[in-house]
């Protein structure tokens, strides 16, 4: 079963393509990883998987059934979208961010029911920062914050987890343990795609990666074929080197 | 860390608990309405009050003074609620707009509704119409302005919606401005300038019985849309891709807001004039009673904004011997609450 697919897919803003020629498919309890320099398109790339982009040619079927066609509100039962890390502009509680998931479950009208505080709760608790749910989003740390929203994610109770560069601006712990809730949520059956600077992370906790250049696929398939030192100089246009534990097999990408 | 926590948990609704800030506003509402009665050249207790509407409701002669009865039904009851619904309805439409836009410094009349509505008003008042066409013209201008800015803001917006729309009402309203200035340039200056200035400051002395539901079914209208949409606010409040990724409609979503905001506002505007400022700091106070959360923020911004334009009516009619404009009294009122506002602000906003 494919949760999400793009054939042909052709992305970018009225007027302007930025890529195209983009295949890919994710299946349950898969991660895959968009890698590609600065201005790749790899943020316009995950908004048209969202929806959040009508396609400038090509498909996106979810479960089967073409993006366009989905109300927003059933879109966002299958797909969840994790954002760069950004400022709120009021100081709402982590609980009120993760209820704010629960949006495609609500009328239009209606409080949030039990189950959906229930719910929100339970997200909170799966990412560890349960703890947190009455702290100001405001004023707690970016790897935190990054967390409520990964647990804002769930509680939309999606199929698939779309994020945006989920560690930049994180420091080094933050980023293995944002990183590390990541794949647990492959373990739970969901399909994640994210977006990330570091060919490492790819090859750590993805199982696919997807290489962009210039908005073209430069490579497509698992990590451990795609992922090598010269399709990274070609990607980056920069010296890779790789090196390899002989013990254990991982494998790590140095720069310069 | 401790001295920014210290005081994201100094927020007062966070120490009494969000019910009891909401508790809090209604119950300073109530003393407000009995002081207002209570004030003035002739004072009415509220158990005259209380005998006039149970006298009104029953259909029997009321116990009280016919004096009493007329200060209760003609004069005074009539201002105190056009204070409430105004007073209300300005800052449940400032909160909304503040989520609407992502920006805490935003008032009612960004989109332009007060620029249309002072414009309105003021060319009612050059071509020597009546008190109700002025009215109707002030909101018929109120709605035009923020019309011509969803127009220009849809048709221009491509990638920040939100921020097109606030430099449309930005311009818009500087040339309406520019409309009311000349208009005024224009207007004898022996009877229309000082009419139209008066008007331009804002007042509730003219409020009749009559005027009354011209004001109250749009702002009951426009409120209860808002108040209805209170749930959906917190996440319109994220930027404009996360909202939609979340499943919400964000376009009928924000034309039904932006609608209601503007129908309470120009009626506002229309019924009383110029009055600034409450849209803008009656949300502050209310979320520093109860918090940023939407859904308790837009009732108790209601219950607040409603005891704070009686107080502020009630002394623009009593500290001196002439009426005080609405609008010189809120903006002094207004300015030094909003700065000891700003000086421990970073706990309501980043």
């Amino acid at each position: 079963m494919t949760l999400l697919a793009a054939t042909d897919l052709a992305f970018g803003y009225p007027g302007r393509v930025i890529g195209r020629g983009i295949d890919l498919a994710v299946a349950p309890g898969e991660v895959l990883a968009l890698l590609g320099p600065n201005g790749g398109g790899k943020t316009t790339l995950l908004k048209t998987l969202l929806g959040l982009l009508p396609p400038r040619a090509g498909s996106v079927t979810v479960l089967g059934r073409p993006l366009a066609a989905l109300p927003a509100r059933e879109r966002a039962r299958a797909l969840a979208y994790v954002p760069q890390s950004a400022g709120s502009a009021f100081a709402f509680t982590a609980r009120a961010v993760v209820l704010m998931g629960r949006s495609a479950h609500a009328g239009l009208f209606s409080a949030p029911s039990r189950a959906d505080r229930a719910s929100a709760e339970a997200a909170l608790a799966r990412m560890g920062v349960l703890h947190l749910a009455d702290r100001a989003v405001t004023r707690i740390s970016g790897g935190e914050r990054q967390l409520v929203l990964i647990a804002r994610a769930l509680a939309q109770e999606p199929r698939l987890v779309i994020l945006d560069e989920p560690t930049a601006s994180l420091d080094f712990g933050n980023q293995g343990k944002v990183m590390r809730e990541i794949t647990r949520l492959r373990d739970d059956g969901l399909g994640v795609i994210f977006t990330t600077h570091d060919p490492n992370q790819a090859a750590r906790y993805a199982d696919r990666a997807l290489l962009l250049r210039a908005g073209g696929r430069l490579a497509e398939g698992p990590v451990a074929e795609v992922l090598a030192a010269e399709r990274l100089e070609g990607l980056y246009g920069a010296p890779v080197e790789e090196v390899r534990d002989a013990g254990t097999g991982a494998r790590a990408f140095l720069p310069g | 860390m401790s001295g920014p926590e210290a005081r994201a948990e100094s927020r007062l609704g966070a120490r009494i608990g969000a019910g009891a800030g909401t508790a809090l506003a209604l119950g300073l509402l109530l003393l407000a309405v009995a002081v207002a009665f209570g004030v003035g050249r002739f004072p009415v207790g509220l158990g005259e009050v209380a005998q006039v509407l149970l006298a009104k409701l029953t259909g029997r002669p009321a116990a009280v003074p016919p004096a009493v009865e007329a200060v209760v039904m003609q004069i005074r009851g009539p201002r105190i609620l056009a204070a409430i619904l105004i007073g209300a309805a300005l800052s449940v439409a400032g909160a909304a707009f503040q989520g609407l836009f992502r920006n805490p410094l935003v008032s009612p009349d960004i989109l332009g509704a007060s620029s249309g509505a002072a414009f309105g008003a003021v060319l009612g008042i050059w071509l020597s119409l009546g008190v109700l066409a002025i009215e109707a013209l002030a909101f018929a201008g109120g709605l035009a302005a923020v019309a011509a800015v969803y127009l220009v803001g849809a048709t221009l917006a491509r990638r920040d919606p939100v921020l097109v729309l606030v430099l449309a009402g930005v311009v818009i309203g500087s040339l309406l401005g520019a409309g009311v200035g000349l208009v005024k340039y224009l207007a004898d200056p022996y009877n229309q300038l000082p009419a139209m200035t008066f008007w331009l400051l804002g007042s509730l002395s003219a409020t009749h019985a009559l005027d009354l539901a011209a004001l109250a079914l749009p702002v009951v209208l426009g409120t209860a849309v808002l108040l209805l949409l209170r749930w959906r606010l917190d996440a319109l409040s994220l930027p404009e891709e996360e909202a939609r990724a979340l499943g919400l409609a964000t376009g009928p979503l924000r034309l039904a807001i932006v609608a209601a905001a503007t129908l309470v506002t120009a009626a506002s505007v229309a019924a009383a004039g110029i009055v600034g400022w409450v849209g803008l700091v009656v949300p502050h106070l209310a979320r520093f009673l109860v918090g940023p959360g939407f859904a308790r923020l837009i009732p108790t911004a209601a219950l607040l904004g409603a005891g704070y334009l009686l107080v502020i009516d009630t002394l623009a009619r009593t500290i001196a011997p002439v009426e005080v404009p609405l609008g010189i009294l809120t903006a002094v009122v207004g300015t030094p609450v909003f700065l000891w506002l700003l000086a421990g602000a970073e706990r309501d906003w980043q």
